[in-house]
């Protein structure tokens, strides 16, 4: 009888427990709603990225955030609410961004996100505005000076959830890689030297490189990365507004002179 | 359904590479920081003063900074001023043993401390040894006390070695962030990763409790 009686309690707990873990996941707002939502809410939740130069990067100064990622959104929220400045940041890594999208957290993605099929099945993508490529970062003193170069046990260093650990992995199946929480954290780990080079998109690797000219860029790239702003599945409607700006953007010229301001050039 | 088997199923191997990482961590980090506890409990215990004041200085530094901080200190902190660089898996046992032994320490020495003056002075005034004392009196009165703080320290071990995942070392938590990266179900990938933490931390849970019934309390001697 008392075996019983302890089975049933357990058994309890054990219901509690999961029935309360159910309650917690909190379910993602209608798809439908963004444009709603914004507008009730009086701002867009964008998700950018804090730590990469030229694309999204806390100035610890003035404590803003900068870079091409934060401008195209400010032109997104002048687009559906009139005002530039009616945008919230909220700080995403590429580990944290379609969680944050999906759960209703933030209601786009413009964190240098590239466009692929497996993402698409989670979430939708605007059109490309903006085109990257992989490629390394290494000490400016290394003999790697093409993908070619990595040897066997050559650590390469990323950051999780990001494609570039799959693109190297492809390129470069031997090859070591080691990926850390954000870029940050990777760039931190090649200066102390744990690994031969980091990996990701040329974009981000030339903004790592402006900070610390010990480091240089290879010129060769391996991959072509669209980059996408990402919204929530079957959001037509925000996706098709969010093209919009992109196309106005390209028409009245104002792309271009978002391009240049960061990454130093016109785009091709 | 909010919780996909599929998760499991498809990614077990990676799951499975991750619960070795982590037994790995637990078991080495576990004797490691044991051992060095112990010997930082005799010197906070020692009436030597300098050894004292060493001793309490180790244990004091290290159980009150964050384990990341020194994690990441060990990763990235150590190469730049040493030159040497210790792998990711080697640099998170070390910050892992390091913040460890500092709770350890402090249990063995409030259990050993916990046992009545007047016992060790008994034990002297009837002829026995500083350490013979030690050995014949306190310890065995101090060894219930400690077990049950003690326990804490490894359970919390085990838990803590989540922190190889930030300085991209194999173990549970680094796999799940990886599984996480490949399925996006999030909930799901991380709710198995609790898992099998809990089919490591009960049984130890388990057998903690069972040592505490093995010795017997003794009287007049409470924590």
């Amino acid at each position: 009888m008392k075996l019983w009686s302890k089975m049933i309690g357990l058994s309890l707990v054990a219901a509690f427990v999961v029935s309360a873990l159910m309650g917690c996941a909190k379910q993602a707002s209608e798809a439908e709603g963004t444009i709603a939502k914004i507008k009730k809410q009086g701002k867009i939740i964008a998700g950018v990225k804090y730590d990469l130069n030229l694309f999204g990067l806390k100035d610890p100064a003035s404590g803003q955030v900068q870079g091409l990622d934060i401008d195209i959104a400010k032109q997104i929220a002048k687009k559906v609410l009139g005002d530039e400045h009616a945008i919230e940041f909220m700080e995403v890594t590429s580990k944290t961004r379609i969680p944050m999208l999906k759960n209703g957290d933030i209601d786009m993605i413009v964190a240098t996100m590239t466009i692929t099929e497996e993402r698409k099945k989670e979430i939708d993508f605007s059109d490309v505005y903006f085109t990257a490529g992989q490629s390394l970062l290494v000490p400016v003193d290394s003999t790697i000076n093409s993908i070619k170069d990595l040897t066997k046990d050559a650590k390469v260093l990323t950051a999780k959830g990001s494609t570039s650990a799959k693109n190297v992995r492809e390129a470069v199946p031997d090859a070591q890689v080691m990926e850390f929480e954000n870029y940050a954290e990777a760039f931190t780990a090649l200066k102390a030297g744990q690994g031969a080079a980091l990996t990701t998109d040329n974009a981000l690797l030339y903004g790592m490189a402006q900070q610390d000219r010990k480091f240089r860029v290879l010129e060769e790239t391996f991959t072509k990365e669209p980059y996408g702003i990402g919204v929530r599945k079957g959001d037509e409607e925000f996706a098709k507004l969010i093209n919009e700006t992109l196309k106005e953007l390209q028409d009245n010229g104002q792309y271009v002179d978002i391009y240049e301001k960061w990454i130093g050039k016109k785009p091709n | 359904m909010l919780i996909q088997f599929s998760v499991l199923t498809e990614h077990l191997d990676r799951y499975l590479i991750g619960l070795g990482g982590t037994v790995a961590a637990s078991v080495v980090s576990l004797l490691a920081s044991f051992v060095l506890g112990a010997m930082i409990a005799v010197l906070c215990i020692t009436p030597v003063k300098p050894l004292q004041w060493v001793g309490t200085a180790y244990v004091e530094f290290f159980r009150n900074i964050p384990l990341i901080l020194i994690a990441f200190f060990v990763l990235v902190g150590v190469p730049l001023l040493t030159g040497t660089v210790l792998v990711p898996f080697i640099s998170g046992l070390t910050a892992l043993t390091v913040y460890t032994s500092a709770f350890i320490a402090e249990a063995i020495r409030a259990g050993i401390q916990s046992v009545p003056q007047g016992q060790m002075e008994a034990a002297r005034s009837s002829g026995l040894t500083y350490l013979q004392a030690m050995r014949y009196v306190i310890l065995p009165q101090a060894v219930r006390l400690v077990i049950p703080p003690l326990g804490n320290q490894f359970l919390n071990l085990v838990k803590n070695s989540s922190i190889f995942t930030v300085l991209s070392a194999s173990d549970l938590m680094y796999q799940a962030d990886l599984i996480n990266s490949d399925t996006f179900d999030t909930f799901s990938t991380y709710i198995f990763a609790a898992l099998f933490y809990l089919i490591l931390t009960i049984p130890l849970s388990f057998g903690i409790r069972y040592l505490e019934r093995r010795f017997p309390r003794v009287k007049g001697v409470e924590a």
